[in-house]
């Protein structure tokens, strides 16, 4: 029976006179909306924009590095006094390298040795870090002591942000760290052509220096890369392995949901407890080495898990039912049915969580300072169990420095991990592009 | 059980003697789900090469009696059955019984196609594969050929088994289903409501395959469609509230039923 007889009542009778107002109101609300928003999201653009301005403004120097090119007499008055390199390799490392190139600048700038206050000045001049490029040449090829060749030297830090205009030239000279004599050398050599600003290199590849222009991220990179490695070999199977499992297979009971809640909560625990529980556990009971990558990729692990469980059980859900029941009617045991059918098609999703799980890591600090991983730490480690330092631990460490060449180099060392965070990134958008389904 | 029973396909008795023993049985069938009962006390017997229908309006059981037969049931939580069903005599839900020789056994299709995303050729061959029936590649080719031929499928996929399942039409889809579910070479065939998503056009192509697959398999069809029941299948059984009402020959039941609500659903009174 319908009530269709029924009749109006006089609040429905007014109906059709009272439908369209409002109208105005209804699409100044939805208006002022959309507004809001993209108001919103300029605000957001326009953070970015000075953010990634600032840095990117600050830290694009340090990518090149100022050098002299000067012709190095590779005197064996100094290198090898004695004569006795044949019996006793040692003196060619141990040789007192800076003199030489020194020596070598001083001449290009017409110095004379005797001049001892103007030699102080050409001391500082060129990098004590020449030590190690001088020293290599002669290792490699002892015969070039006693003659003279052209080598690129590095410039002192100080000479170097001089040349990249860093300098304010109109403060008097007694509080600046550049003197005039020098200013007027840097003219007189780049005059002359001596002076180049090749791409820096070192900024990759060299580890801690007290020095600005010989202190690089090497072992940075090389302490983050071992981390990124151990993250995804022990949080990736675990995490798929536990995802599968809690989502496949375990009944849903009160102890999954525990243990669910317990996953999400997990997620959210700051990365600085990590860090103690990693000293407490893996330092202090199973004894692994300080400062050392192995330590650093447990504790990441640990935190990189909930994202990699989260996102691979939402991959796992989002798979469609109708793909389980058609392989559980044709006979698939479990099993079969999540590896033949169900993970293939999470893939993508599983992939992607793990590389955000991993950026996320890549970029974590706090958690490495407790487990010190923040070191002076000058050569590259061999394996993840000697001492390394990570990304975003050498940017803090940089940051603390005074000089004004470490300013560039930490926004260029912030300008290297955003770069990687970003490729990471893309490459979870690109992986998920090609392999996601339509069906 | 054991699988060497199941080659049924080369042997293909037409005509089953009135009193042969039926296929699958059904004895005081109870489905739980969590505290709700779904299913009250179902006595049904299946014979072998014919087809029967299962009809009765929305919520009636019929689809969870069907689904009990492969124990696909077993994948709900809280799903709980009692009562006895056999096949060729075997318990079904005895301990003993392996969900997976089961369903080798006993296949089915879904109401939904649902293709994997893969080949043609691999959502026919993953049943075969996975159960071990193929020796090698010929007989894959030779199992792949001879099903989608059965599925009325062959002579439009023949010359893209490469590309993916789901890149077919709605009907196609179903058919590559049924392809997909005779590959295993069960010896019953469960139909979920399989042509309810498809336009009239697929559904004739698929009655008519019904009717000839008839000649191998036994089939259990579950339909909203009296016209269907009455087209394909030659048994009839009519479920109202979770209870088997009626169940007889599809002619009997259509044209003389001996239950009132039967006879109010069939002439659309009810459902």
């Amino acid at each position: 029976m319908t009530d269709a007889a029924l009749p109006h009542s006089a609040v429905e009778a007014d109906a059709p006179a009272r439908r369209d107002f409002g109208l105005k109101r209804r699409h100044a609300a939805e208006r002022r909306f959309r507004m809001y928003g993209i108001v919103a999201i300029f605000i957001g653009l326009g953070f970015l924009a000075i953010l990634l301005v600032s840095i990117v403004s600050k830290g694009y120097t340090a990518f090149v590095q100022t050098a002299i090119t000067v012709p190095v007499e590779f005197s064996a008055d100094i290198i090898d006094k004695d004569n006795e390199r044949a019996t006793n390799p040692r003196v060619l490392v141990s040789a007192n390298y800076p003199v030489i190139a020194r020596n070598a600048v001083a001449k290009a700038l017409s110095v004379s040795p005797d001049d001892k206050a103007a030699m102080r000045e050409v001391a500082k001049f060129v990098s004590d870090g020449n030590r190690a490029t001088l020293r290599q040449i002669v290792m490699d090829d002892p015969s070039v002591i006693g003659t003279t060749r052209n080598v690129t030297l590095l410039a002192a830090a100080d000479i170097d942000s001089a040349n990249k205009g860093q300098v304010d030239l109109a403060v008097p000279q007694d509080k600046r760290k550049v003197s005039d004599q020098q200013i007027a050398w840097l003219d007189q050599l780049k005059a002359e052509g001596a002076i180049s600003t090749p791409f820096n290199w070192g900024l990759l590849t060299f580890g801690a220096s007290s020095r600005p222009e010989t202190s690089g991220l090497g072992v940075a990179l090389a302490g983050s890369l071992y981390m990124m490695a151990i993250v995804l070999l022990c949080a990736l199977p675990i995490g798929v392995a536990a995802s599968i499992y809690l989502e496949e297979f375990a009944k849903k009971n009160r102890f999954t949901d525990f243990i669910e809640v317990n996953i999400n909560n997990l997620a959210a625990v700051p990365s600085i407890v990590f860090g103690l529980l990693g000293l407490a556990v893996f330092i202090n009971f199973f004894g692994l080495p300080r400062s050392a990558p192995i330590v650093g990729g447990l504790v990441l692990t640990l935190m990189t898990l909930p994202t990699i469980i989260i996102a691979t059980r939402a991959a796992l859900r989002s798979v469609p039912p109708s793909i389980r029941t058609a392989a559980l009617g044709v006979g698939a045991s479990k099993m079969q049915m999540v590896f033949d059918h169900v993970l293939p098609l999470a893939t993508p999703g599983i992939l992607t969580g793990t590389i955000i799980g991993l950026a996320r890591a890549l970029g974590e600090t706090a958690p490495l300072l407790l487990i010190g991983m923040v070191a002076f730490v000058a050569d590259a480690p061999s394996s993840p169990l000697s001492p390394a330092t990570a990304l975003p631990v050498q940017i803090y460490m940089w940051s603390n420095e005074a000089e004004r060449a470490f300013v560039e180099r930490t926004s260029g060392a912030i300008i290297v991990l955003l770069a990687f965070l970003a490729i990471m990134n893309i490459a979870a958008i690109l992986l998920r592009r090609h392999f996601e389904r339509r069906w | 059980m054991s699988l060497e029973t199941v080659d049924t396909t080369s042997a293909a008795p037409v005509t089953e003697p009135r009193n042969a023993p039926p296929k699958m049985q059904g004895d005081k069938v109870c489905v739980f789900y969590g505290a709700k009962q779904a299913l009250f006390d179902v006595d049904l017997k299946i014979e072998q090469f014919s087809v029967t229908s299962l009809i009765g309006p929305s919520g009636c059981g019929k689809s969870t009696f069907l689904r009990s037969l492969n124990r696909m049931n077993d994948t709900i939580d809280g799903c709980r059955v009692s009562g006895k069903i056999t096949l060729d005599k075997d318990d079904i839900y005895d301990p003993s019984i392996d969900v997976v020789e089961l369903r080798a056994r006993v296949g089915m299709v879904f109401q939904k196609p649902n293709p994997f995303p893969k080949s043609i050729y691999e959502n026919v061959a993953y049943g075969p594969r996975i159960h071990g029936i193929a020796r090698n590649k010929t007989d894959m080719d030779e199992i792949v050929h001879s099903s989608l031929r059965r599925a009325g499928l062959w002579n439009e996929v023949k010359d893209r088994l490469n590309e993916p399942g789901t890149g077919l039409s709605g009907g196609q889809q179903q058919r590559l289903c049924i392809a997909r579910a005779i590959a295993t070479r069960p010896e019953v065939l469960l139909m979920d409501e399989p042509c309810s998503a498809l336009d009239p056009i697929a559904t004739a192509v698929i009655e008519e395959l019904i009717d000839e697959l008839r000649e191998n398999f036994t089939i259990v069809i579950v339909t909203h469609s009296m016209q269907q029941a009455a087209r394909v299948s030659q048994k009839t059984a009519f479920f109202h509230l979770g209870k088997l009402i009626e169940e007889g020959k599809t002619e009997d039941i259509f044209t003389n039923p001996r239950n009132k609500q039967t006879q109010d659903y069939i002439t659309g009174r009810i459902g």
